[in-house]
């Protein structure tokens, strides 16, 4: 395709890295081809779903639509950072606790959302949970799940930063 | 809660408990895989240039454009597949769909042309420089309309030899008509005759799709001695046998290798991608991945379209005393399963009512549109969306209470059902109940007097499950005494390894979470019709059953042998030493299970129709602004008969799944189709259920029930949810506002019209 690739620099998963990428490439497939990391998937190809939310600077961000050279010098984290010592983090606990998934191909992407609305807001009621997490789909409908969840995930997390 | 204790508190009993699903890690974390996402070394990405008309004589292919692209490998047409597949026609039910278009195409969107190439970029770019012509023909969309076979899709039909009762439709012309199927019990004309009321509606629903966020994916992997698939596929065994019976192959040089689904609803049964990357990999010799975008899906497979004209005559207490159903089925282009829905949704259309008279008319019919299947339920929701109205209908009509009419009218245990087969172990009259005193129905609505007005609406539904169908599974107890399962059964979401390690550990006691399911792969796991149809935990559930209950006897065995004393429970890694001197050695245990089955007589009657009833039922609770025809569903029960559930945290995530993904299909979710073109094939213009679409209340419950033919008295659920869900919303909002509609989706735009029309102001067509 046209365009030479362009070598970026990033923090990824909190390691530095570089990449060689080009214009048309999209983040997801500079996640997967050049870093093997297949947490953030695309699905719709629109920004519409939310399989291929990455936390860019801390934002989620849909990387399906964001281009890969956009990351030169961002900090960014995708959902295999969150378990990287072994241990799930509890808003990946709490969805395994709650049964919030069942296929599991959208859970990374509500996995990170959650994680950007608890940082936001240690403590949403179940109207800003629905309002935060109405970019990410789930057709096998496990919201009332994932509702669950991400209380459960609030509880633990305010729990484990005060105890 | 320790691991390996029961709700009860006794170790080891494993079924009834609530388990986490077993790959619940490798999901949270990113790390599950699936087909969509898998690479191969060498591997080339297949693009798919498609049909830009409905029906035509394909005059010409030019790929010169598209072999000039650099980076292309190659651009094939269905004249390279014939050279490698002389025969390249598959399906289910019917031979009748081409690897790539063979002369004719017979849908927007089909596929005519393939290229390869290393970067997906390059080979998505190359397809846009292939140019096609062709002769138009006259196309046909209408289900009712391709009937009458003045317009027709395809010269010649092509049943395939799996099923016995299609095979006189082989060489059949000059008909749109794949199946007809017709059920005649009693005597329908006379009963009319005698009724005191008579009433007649006709009900459609629209063309709807799976959607599964992983698209349809496949690789290939071909070489002169076996071909490697690694597909998201419902049915590896179906594949398996499909794709042998192309390459004129014997099964064993076959290999289907699934990993996790991401979601399949039915969309990923029998052949989807499997087929063209194996011919692309024969043609290039090289891994080929066929991967769809999300559009893409929208010219696979989709659920089928329906119209449905159903008929009751009433006697003077209120009773039912005949019900002719005809129903057309919308097919699309290419059989797939169509036939088989058609037939099987054919025993129940008339409800679960208790009948002596019941005609039933039920037609597969080729359209040129995608292709329709199975959508979670078989034909069975858009049956249930007609019946469960129309029921509705009537008892508003007498000015009776719609339950207390249904309540009437209901088919119990011991009467026969439609077919002539007896009910047995359908709790439906607890189903209804159950929704009934949930929805306080004795206590009247109150509607509101506002512009905002409410209502409430029920529906229940009986099915079939699809018959007869056999799974065979395999137990391994290694040297440690640690188990493995071999099973077929596709887990995509509904927990399905969960449940089966469930099984195993509850006759062998151990606990689940240390039995190892096998990823689905044909050169280890054995036979299994397909995940598919809420079959899986009845008739794999007892082939897993089996398999652990024979490893059992030959640990009982083994024990003898060695002279340990009865009541010994030394443990399993114990004997193996003791038997051959070291950590050695294996028991393996089979199960086999094919339940019993008795095809229909040519009046579609049968004594043993089904080995289990699924029955299921919604109520809702609605509120309807009138000023802009919105329909709100403010609180959503779901109740089923499950007989006795293995996980019961499982069994209501599927019925609440379920449900929603009915939701969307009532009340938004539309193909809309122009001239054979579909018009919204994106999530940016097809929405479906998101986090604000779910009600604010959901209930699901499992009526205390026991399946006596299932495993440990429990029977399939993934379907259930979906079946009352359209009607209880359509009986709420005649209870609500006073409108009735009949045909789906419940759009503010059909709601408000009907608001218009019984105001005696209806607003004129766009």
């Amino acid at each position: 395709m046209s365009g030479g690739a362009r070598t970026i620099n990033l923090t990824l998963n909190g390691r530095p890295v570089s990449a060689e990428v080009k214009p048309h490439h999209n983040v997801v497939e500079m996640l997967q081809t050049q870093f093997g990391l297949f947490g953030a998937r695309e699905s719709c190809g629109q920004g519409l779903c939310g399989c291929c939310t990455v936390l860019v600077d801390g934002q989620p961000v849909s990387g399906c639509l964001c281009l890969a050279v956009f990351l030169d010098g961002a900090d960014v984290v995708t959902i295999e950072h969150l378990s990287e010592t072994g241990k799930l983090d509890p808003v990946q606990q709490a969805f395994v606790e709650c049964g919030a998934f069942q296929c599991g191909y959208c859970t990374p992407g509500f996995v990170l959302m959650t994680k950007a609305l608890l940082r936001q807001n240690p403590d949403p009621d179940d109207e800003q949970i629905r309002d935060y997490l109405a970019g990410n789909l789930c057709r096998c409908a496990a919201y009332p799940e994932i509702i669950n969840a991400v209380r459960m995930a609030a509880r633990e997390t305010k729990a484990g930063s005060t105890g | 809660m320790a691991a390996t204790t029961a709700p009860d508190g006794r170790a080891g009993h494993q079924v009834g408990r609530s388990l986490h699903r077993l790959e619940a890690r490798e999901k949270v974390s990113g790390r599950a895989e699936y087909t969509h996402l898998m690479q191969l070394p060498g591997m080339l990405h297949a693009k798919i240039f498609r049909s830009t008309v409905a029906h035509g004589r394909i005059k010409s292919i030019d790929v010169s454009g598209a072999r000039e692209v650099p980076g292309v490998y190659a651009v094939y047409t269905s004249e390279d597949v014939l050279k490698v597949i002389p025969d390249p026609y598959y399906g289910p039910a019917f031979h009748d769909q081409p690897i790539l278009a063979v002369g004719k195409v017979h849908y927007i969107g089909e596929p005519v042309a393939v290229v390869l190439a290393a970067d997906p970029h390059v080979a998505e770019h190359a397809t846009q420089q292939i140019v096609a012509e062709y002769h138009e023909l006259p196309a046909v969309f209408d289900e009712v309309e391709a009937a009458q076979n003045k317009t027709l899709v395809h010269e010649e039909l092509r049943p395939a030899g799996t099923f016995a009762d299609l095979k006189h439709l082989k060489g059949r012309r000059g008909t749109n008509i794949a199946l007809d199927f017709r059920l005649r019990r009693g005597d329908v004309d006379k009963a009319f005759a005698a009724a005191a009321q008579v009433f007649e509606h006709t009900f459609r629903t629209q063309k709807v799709l799976h959607l599964a966020l992983e698209p349809y994916a496949s690789i290939a992997d071909f070489r002169d001695d076996g071909v490697t698939i690694y597909s998201a596929a419902q049915g590896p065994s179906f594949v398996r046998t499909e794709i042998a019976r192309l390459l004129r192959w014997p099964e064993n040089r076959v290999r289907i290798k699934v990993p996790y689904l991401g979601g399949g609803y039915g969309g990923k049964l029998y052949i989807k991608m499997e087929a063209l990357a194996t011919a692309m990999s024969m043609l290039a010799h090289r891994p080929v991945k066929v991967a769809l975008t999300m559009e893409e899906q929208f010219y696979t497979i989709t659920k089928h379209p329906a119209t449905l004209r159903i008929k009751s005559g009433i006697d003077k207490d209120g009773r039912i005393i005949a019900r002719k159903c005809e129903v057309w089925w919308n097919g699309g282009a290419y059989a797939d399963i169509g036939p088989r829905v058609t037939q099987k949704s054919g025993f129940t259309a008339s409800g679960p009512y208790d009948i002596d008279n019941v005609a039933i008319d039920s037609y597969a019919l080729y359209t040129n549109l995608t292709p329709a299947g199975a959508l979670r339920g078989f034909g069975i929701p858009q049956l249930v969306w007609a019946y469960e109205s129309h029921t509705d209908m009537i008892a508003r009509a007498l000015k009776r209470d719609p339950l207390e009419f249904r309540k009437q009218n209901l088919l119990r245990n011991g009467r026969p059902q439609a077919t002539g087969t007896i009910l047995k172990d359908a709790a439906i009259e607890k189903v209804l109940d159950r929704i009934a005193d949930r929805l306080n129905w004795k206590q009247p609505v109150d509607h509101g007097t506002g512009t905002v007005r409410r209502g409430r609406g029920l529906a229940v539904a009986l099915k079939a499950v699809i018959s007869p169908t056999t799974s065979v599974a395999i137990v391994n107890i290694s040297g440690d005494g640690s188990t493995t399962l071999y099973c077929g059964t596709v887990d995509m979401g509904q927990g399905s390894d969960t449940a089966m390690a469930q099984i195993v550990g509850e006759v062998l006691d151990m606990p689940a979470e240390s039995v190892r399911i096998v990823p689905r792969d044909t050169d280890v796991t054995p036979y299994d019709m397909g995940t598919l149809g809420s079959r899986s935990l009845f008739h794999m559930g007892h082939a897993v059953r089996l398999a652990a209950e024979e490893a059992r006897s030959k640990v009982a065995a083994l024990r003898r042998e060695l002279g340990e004393p009865d009541g010994s429970n030394a443990p399993l890694a114990e004997l193996f030493l003791k038997k051959y001197g070291m950590q050695a050695g294996n028991i393996v245990g089979t199960g086999t299970y094919k339940p019993d089955y008795i095809p229909p007589d040519a009046s579609g009657l049968t004594t043993n129709a089904t080995p289990f009833w699924m029955v299921a039922g919604s109520g809702v609770e609605i509120e309807v602004d009138t000023e802009t025809g919105h329909v709100r569903v403010t609180r959503l029960i779901n109740v089923a008969d499950v007989g006795k559930p293995i996980n019961p945290k499982i069994v209501e995530t599927q019925l609440s799944g379920a449900s929603l993904m009915q939701l969307g299909f009532s009340m938004f979710e539309k193909m809309h189709i122009d001239g054979g073109q579909i018009t919204n094939a994106s999530l940016a213009d097809y929405k479906i259920p998101g986090m604000h679409d779910v009600p604010r209340v959901m209930e699901n419950e499992t009526v205390d029930a026991i399946q006596e033919n299932g495993p440990f008295g429990a029977k399939g659920v993934g379907e259930l949810a979906t079946f009352g869900v359209s009607p209880a919303i359509a009986n709420a909002i005649d209870d609500a506002v006073g409108v009735r509609l009949t045909e789906l989706p419940l759009t503010p735009e059909a709601v408000f019209r009907a608001l218009r029309a019984k105001a005696n102001k209806p607003l004129g067509r766009e």
